[in-house]
């Protein structure tokens, strides 16, 4: 009973933002859209271990997406929801495909150079995305023909609630799966899980580009909420993001995007009215923080603060044994470092 | 004809501040195996530390010192403090330490400095054009062409044909067994990453003309930075030279000819290299 | 007509940069063979064993798992045709349970671990067969441990046990019983005692206990190429053997 009261907590909360905090319903959204990317995130990096800083091309290809989709074809939100999501999923399967045979800062440098191109491409294109002015001027018609977008974001912020749940059901049973342990086993040692008989490669591409068109429904909301595009949802800045709220709530916990992007919005929207660098100094901060002391990110904050509490009334002799550190946090690929190389 | 040799040369300076500034990457994240994506922002504190030194009224050359000792010393102190907790931690957890990084360094200067580029004006001798028989050119350029040159042989000579690079490869490739036959390992890697820093913070220096020093240097520069050591082949000094030769050469070359198309042939080549090896174009040499 | 060899290895050559390290390799294993390689250290049996299992690729020579052709194969591929083995260095899955390091072996064996739907049947009789092997092997009781809270003969013998599960008809076993405390390796001798008889096994070893008493045929492998290959008895007399090798320690 305990368990289902913790489940359902941040969904209540959530409805408690719409009932209670009506005049932060445009904030509010705009957490809800983070939460789903940095969901993203967690599947390919915190379960899978793929290491990338390219989500934003998926982010911003399934926002584009939206908009054009809106703007030439028609209004409806949830078919251009659709066709964004298998579009973003689409390119994932494809760019995935291409690049996951390698692996580290390879790897890393690919999903940069795929999210550039990408960025070069908008940029160019500007005929279909507006260049550097944004996509803008799309009508996004009600939902369901009935449910309204209006100004105070009502509807925007029930509808990116209600995709993100779907999500985040999918999110709960793709890890509960044997195909989610395999993952599992993938990011602790490929090596072992290929001994096995695993198909690393084509595990690994399946899950990206669930994970691509996870991000490309982020994308999908921001564009149809706030009914605008800018080149930034293809920006290096919006993946490094993804992956600090990832962090700063915690990876592979239940609802640590849920924590981090929503630490992250409020932070940054908070900041931002005093000076637009303060934050890059605070989330630098609580991010260098996290890595070195924290390695399960906020969620597990509570716990690390009576962890060290019980090992200062102790004293030196007193850090316990079992579970001290965790289960590794989202650094707990061990050592990818080339050690015990026996070629 | 001389358009075309003078957009050469111009890829050519290009490509050797990228050489320069790079090279402390190729110091750190390749030889030590560390993911460091904040090598602009030792970059970005050379760059600063010589032009508030320039500002004191201190000569262009000392300043560039001091610049580059300002991030030299940076860096020792972020290796012993940030870096080394790190070493066993895998590549994620350095990848996103560094990221950190970036994100204060970038808001600490901004808070000092504001968002405007910061002038490094040229001393005398470097401004102005010297006359190369088919037409002037500046001296900067030429002057930063000699150093990349300089540079990269005397890394390759004090680096990869030396006793200190064999250690450091030793005690990169296994930690413990360094230790055990006496070598001062913490020393020798924190000694490595203030070379490596002091070098990206006088890359920062000499490249102001063309990298220009403001705040988002280090984020705007780091997918850059990384594509000339990794294309390059990680430890690979002939590897990052050649790399940032040809990307500073397509880039400048790509801008004049084919302007609509330059940057797109940045991204497709590192696409096309990496996948074609992804452990670096040019092989290093084999320990086995 | 004799049954087709489990394992066949010709003329397998692997140099690292201008360092041959295994030179013109050959080597049969029927069904049910138990042969023992051998050879002082750098000689380049776990290159070899590399070779085999895939992690690495020759630069010469054939390798056939029953008769096919599989030196071009990576590692997953020549699992499913029937290869197994152990390591050395451990790359067991530290945050996972000993059971679950087992399950989703067998879950990759019966071809229900890409699924993310209609699984649970399957997925429990994964788990139940994976109890049982390791109660077989008799790590039964830390089952629900995960695996880096295992001592490290446990874990040397859970190694064991996810390559059994996966049912294959050659076994590699790149030295089980190294730096196992001695209080432990009678287990892992009891272990290769009760492998499955069909099943063809190259076992990589030191201790010279074990290879003599398990192995019918002994392999010597110096510098990267084949020594002498013979019964234990005539390996033991051979003379060449006992100054390559033998010679410095063994009483």
């Amino acid at each position: 009973m305990k368990a289902l009261a913790r489940g359902a907590l941040p969904w209540l909360l959530a409805l408690g933002v719409y009932v209670f905090a009506d005049d932060q319903l445009a904030l509010g959204t705009n957490a809800l859209v983070m939460i789903l990317l940095t969901l993203s995130v967690d599947l390919v990096l915190g379960r899978a271990g793929i290491i990338t800083l390219g989500q934003a091309a998926f982010f911003g290809l399934g926002a584009y997406a939206a908009g054009i989709f809106a703007l030439h074809v028609t209004d409806d939100p949830l078919l251009g929801m659709l066709v964004a999501t298998l579009a973003s999923g689409a390119f994932g399967a494809l760019s995935g495909a291409l690049i996951l045979h390698t692996e580290g800062v390879a790897l890393l440098m690919l999903t940069l150079a795929v999210s550039g191109l990408l960025a070069e491409l908008a940029n160019h294109a500007s005929d279909w995305t507006g260049g550097s002015d944004g996509l803008q001027g799309m009508t996004i018609a009600p939902i369901f023909g009935s449910f309204r977008f209006d100004l105070f974001k009502h509807t925007a912020y029930l509808y990116a609630l209600a995709v993100l749940f779907l999500w985040y059901l999918v999110v709960q049973s793709v890890i509960a799966s044997p195909f989610g342990r395999s993952l599992d086993g993938i990011r602790q040692s490929p090596p072992r899980m290929r001994a096995i008989g695993t198909p690393v490669w084509w595990r690994r591409v399946a899950v990206y580009a669930l994970s691509a068109a996870m991000a490309g429904s982020a994308g999908a909301l921001s564009a149809q909420t706030t009914r605008f595009v800018g080149l930034t949802t293809l920006s290096v800045l919006v993946s490094g993001t993804a992956v600090v709220m990832l962090v700063l709530g915690g990876a592979r916990q239940r609802y640590g995007a849920f924590v981090g992007a929503t630490v992250y919005v409020v932070v940054q929207d908070y900041a931002a009215q005093l000076n637009p660098f303060h934050w890059m100094l605070l989330v630098g901060g609580l991010l260098m923080f996290t890595v070195l002391f924290l390695e399960e990110g906020l969620t597990s904050l509570p716990q690390a603060l009576r962890r060290w509490a019980r090992a200062l009334y102790r004293g030196p002799a007193g850090t316990t044994a079992a579970g001290a550190t965790g289960t590794g946090g989202a650094t707990g690929t061990g050592g990818a470092t080339g050690t015990g190389g026996s070629a | 004809m001389t358009a075309f040799i003078t957009t050469l040369i111009d890829g050519l300076a290009y490509g050797m501040v990228l050489f320069i500034i790079s090279v402390g990457l190729t110091i750190t994240m390749g030889l030590m195996r560390v993911v460091n994506l904040a090598h602009g922002a030792f970059a970005m504190i050379g760059g600063y530390v010589a032009a508030v030194l320039i500002e004191h009224g201190w000569p262009w050359a000392l300043a560039a010192l001091g610049g580059s000792i300002a991030a030299g010393v940076s860096g020792g102190l972020a290796e012993v403090t940030l870096y080394r907790p790190l070493y066993k931690k895998g590549e994620l957890a350095q990848m996103l330490l560094t990221f950190g990084l970036v994100f204060v360094v970038t808001g600490v200067l901004t808070l000092a400095f504001g968002v405007e580029f910061k002038r490094i004006p040229l001393p005398e001798a470097l401004s102005g054009e010297v006359d190369l028989g088919f037409r002037t050119y500046p001296v900067y350029r030429l002057f930063v062409i000699g150093v990349g040159a300089l540079l990269a042989c005397g890394l390759w000579l004090g680096i990869d044909r030396s006793l200190y690079g064999a250690r450091l490869r030793a005690a990169v490739d296994n930690p413990g067994m360094a230790r055990g036959v006496g070598m001062n390992v913490d020393r020798l890697f924190t000694g490595t990453f203030v070379l490596g820093c002091g070098l990206a913070g006088f890359g920062g220096v000499i490249g102001a003309e063309l990298l220009l020093v403001e705040p988002t240097y280090a984020l705007k520069h780091l997918v850059t930075f990384l594509v000339v050591v990794v294309v390059g082949g990680h430890a690979n000094f002939k590897g990052s030279f050649a790399a940032a030769l040809v990307l500073g050469g397509v880039e400048t070359l790509g801008k004049f000819y084919l302007p609509g198309v330059a940057a797109y042939v940045s991204f497709a080549l590192v696409l096309v290299l990496l996948l074609w090896r992804p452990h670096g174009v040019l092989p290093a040499k084999s320990l086995a | 007509m004799s049954e087709p060899l489990a394992l066949s290895v010709r003329g397998l050559s692997k140099s690292f940069g201008a360092l041959p390290v295994t030179r013109g390799v050959d080597l049969q294993l029927v069904p049910g063979a138990r042969v023992g390689l051998i050879g002082p250290n750098g000689a380049g049996k776990t290159t070899l064993l590399n070779l085999l299992s895939g992690v690495i690729q020759p630069d010469a020579g054939e390798i056939q798992l029953g008769g096919v052709s599989v030196e071009r194969w990576g590692p997953e591929r020549r699992v499913r045709r029937g290869l197994a083995r152990t390591h050395q260095i451990n790359t067991l899955l530290g945050e996972t349970s000993a059971q679950d390091n087992v399950a989703i072996a067998i879950a990759e064996r019966e071809r229900i671990a890409w699924r993310t739907f209609s699984y649970r049947r399957r997925w429990q009789a994964c788990q139940e067969e994976a109890r049982a092997r390791l109660d077989e092997i008799g790590i039964g009781s830390i089952a629900q441990r995960p695996v880096r809270e295992l001592a490290y003969g446990e874990q040397r013998l859970l190694e064991i046990a996810i390559a059994l599960a996966l049912r294959p008809r050659v076994l590699l076993l790149d030295e089980p019983a190294a730096g196992v405390p001695s209080g432990e390796v009678s287990v892992i001798h009891e272990a290769l005692a009760r492998l499955p008889s069909k099943m063809a096994i190259l076992l990589i070893e030191h201790d010279m206990d074990l290879v003599f008493r398990f192995a019918t045929e002994i392999v010597v492998l110096v510098q990267g190429s084949v020594l002498s290959r013979g019964s234990p008895e005539q390996t033991r007399a051979d003379p060449r053997v006992r100054s390559a090798y033998l010679g410095r320690s063994h009483t």
